[in-house]
């Protein structure tokens, strides 16, 4: 098997492929925590059909790089749904559930009236479920990959107290002088490109399985922020290096092969977590 | 020196009014204890008091040019926080955000002070351990070590003994007495007027009928009066 990946790692389709995978897995895991607890999933998932829709216009309109159109409209997109659905929960939720519907039916809409392919169906599930072309990525994609984890990964670490401090406690940090809706409106941007990112590699349906399940496994087990936040890293990254590399070797369609082993993972977390407390011990 | 000064406020929400008629002032170094039934609004007048909520009316001034940052505040737990992996010193040293503002991570003062608070608290040894294993009363030592690291001044208090034992309660009522002790002044929100008589120094008392003054006055008052007569007489205060 090593000799396979050895084979398959000579390629430089194959080592951009790794490279992009990688690179978005570990900046998709860095919010998955904050995600999760501050009950954010669900913007998220809206955001990844808004990006759905953006793709659609973008494809259309044939751009060279999908990502001129997609990142300012996802981003915006954070941007105002955060803002329309504070301290409004109900109306916040309806708004989004609306917005990402619609999204996505004019998105193929779009894709159906104006389209020139001839692959119509194949163009719409690549963008749902992440395209078979994460292995003809050329190196410009991978070094926008590049850039924008450097972004995600730099912005966090320099905003984490902040982040833990707005995750934690929302209200405490605001009464005691931190300007949260700041900080709140840094992490949905965050949200949104890192959304933007995982499109390609795994499609607009499973990018919230990329955030979530990392961030869940590692909080089976692990007790601290700090030490949650860097094992979903490490995690994240490890399936995607391994999800990649089977679906070198199986021929499987990238994305949903790292999502499944994100999942598998998962539950092996929890059977280590389960395991852990009846046995009593503390970490 | 006076420290707030509240004129005819009025609490509300989108949906109506809560309270209204409120004026109270609190002065350096005092106790107030804010009572009232379920839904009087105290909780409303807490976050006014943070400014997370505007008043509907009257005025709510911070007169020593009181900021958000010499603020420390005890909230009732939220169910967020029992989920949350997070150790008892990343929790602690949290407190200090306030006073890094725009500052990416934490000075050597600053976790020294989160280390102190702890040490005043109690809760020294359980820095590593994870909070959401805790009891209820070390969490709210807990959360208190992180109020008093964003404040040296004025600790607000919201329900802090919901859910305690009696005996965790009354460990937890000395400590507040020792802070306020120690030149704190203290604002807290409670539903046990026992306690409040015994421990503070003014009463806001809110609902259909309004009442602010010291502990003394509030016995004498007929509001006073009505609570302890319902109670059975246990003022032995």
């Amino acid at each position: 098997m090593f000799e396979q990946i050895g084979y398959y790692l000579s390629y430089s389709f194959a080592q951009r492929a790794l490279a992009a995978a990688v690179l978005t897995a570990l900046s998709s895991s860095l919010l998955g925590v904050t995600l999760v607890l501050k009950r954010f999933s669900f913007i998220g998932d809206g955001l990844s059909h808004v990006a759905f829709g953006a793709m659609a216009i973008a494809t259309v309109l044939q751009f060279d790089n999908t990502m001129i159109i997609v990142l300012p409209i996802t981003v915006l997109s954070a941007v105002l749904l955060l803002w329309t659905g504070r301290n409004r929960r109900v109306k916040g939720d309806a708004a989004l559930a609306m917005i990402s519907v619609a999204a996505l039916a004019f998105g193929y809409l779009i894709m159906n009236i104006f389209s020139a392919s001839s692959n119509l169906t194949g163009d719409v599930c690549s963008t749902l479920f992440g395209a078979y072309s994460i292995l003809t990525l050329e190196a410009s994609d991978v070094w926008i990959c590049a850039v924008l984890s450097v972004v995600v990964v730099g912005v966090f670490v320099l905003l984490y107290h902040k982040i833990f401090a707005v995750t934690f406690d929302e209200n405490f940090a605001t009464a005691t002088g931190t300007r949260a809706n700041l900080y709140n409106l840094l992490i949905a941007v965050i949200i949104a490109v890192v959304i933007v990112m995982a499109m390609n590699l795994v499609g607009s349906l499973l990018i919230s399985a990329l955030v979530i399940f990392p961030a869940l496994s590692a909080m089976r087990v692990f007790k601290s922020f700090k030490s949650v936040t860097i094992s979903s890293a490490v995690i994240s990254v490890v399936c995607a290096f391994a999800g990649v590399m089977i679906s070198l070797i199986a021929g499987t369609p990238a994305g949903s092969t790292i999502v499944a082993v994100d999942v598998i993972v998962f539950f092996g977390f929890c059977a280590a977590g389960w395991l852990r407390d009846r046995s009593g011990m503390r970490a | 020196m006076t420290l707030i000064r509240a004129e005819d406020l009025t609490l509300g929400y989108e949906t109506g009014v809560v309270a209204e008629h409120i004026s109270f002032t609190v002065e350096e170094g005092d106790y107030l204890c804010i009572i009232g039934e379920n839904g009087s609004g105290k909780s409303t007048l807490i976050k006014a008091l943070l400014k997370l909520r505007e008043p509907m009316g009257g005025a709510l001034r911070f007169d020593g040019g009181l900021s958000a940052r010499e603020i420390g505040y005890l909230p009732q737990q939220t169910q967020v926080q029992r989920d949350f992996p997070a150790s008892v010193r990343e929790i602690v040293q949290s407190g200090c955000q306030g006073r890094c503002g725009l500052r990416p991570f934490y000075r050597k003062e600053e976790k020294q002070l989160a280390a102190d608070n702890m040490e005043r608290m109690g809760i020294a040894d359980l820095a590593d351990r994870c909070y959401r294993e805790l009891s209820g009363g070390q969490q709210q030592r807990v959360l208190l070590a992180r109020a008093l690291c964003a404040t040296q001044k004025l600790l607000l208090l919201d329900e802090p003994v919901t859910g305690l034992d009696p005996h965790v309660t009354a460990q937890l009522y000395a400590l507040i007495e020792q802070l306020n002790k120690e030149g704190l002044t203290v604002i807290m929100v409670s539903h046990d007027v026992t306690a409040a008589v015994r421990y503070a120094s003014h009463i806001l008392h809110i609902g259909r009928e309004n009442f602010f003054g010291t502990k003394e006055e509030f016995l004498e008052s007929r509001i006073g009066r009505v609570f302890f007569a319902e109670e059975g007489g246990k003022a032995d205060v």
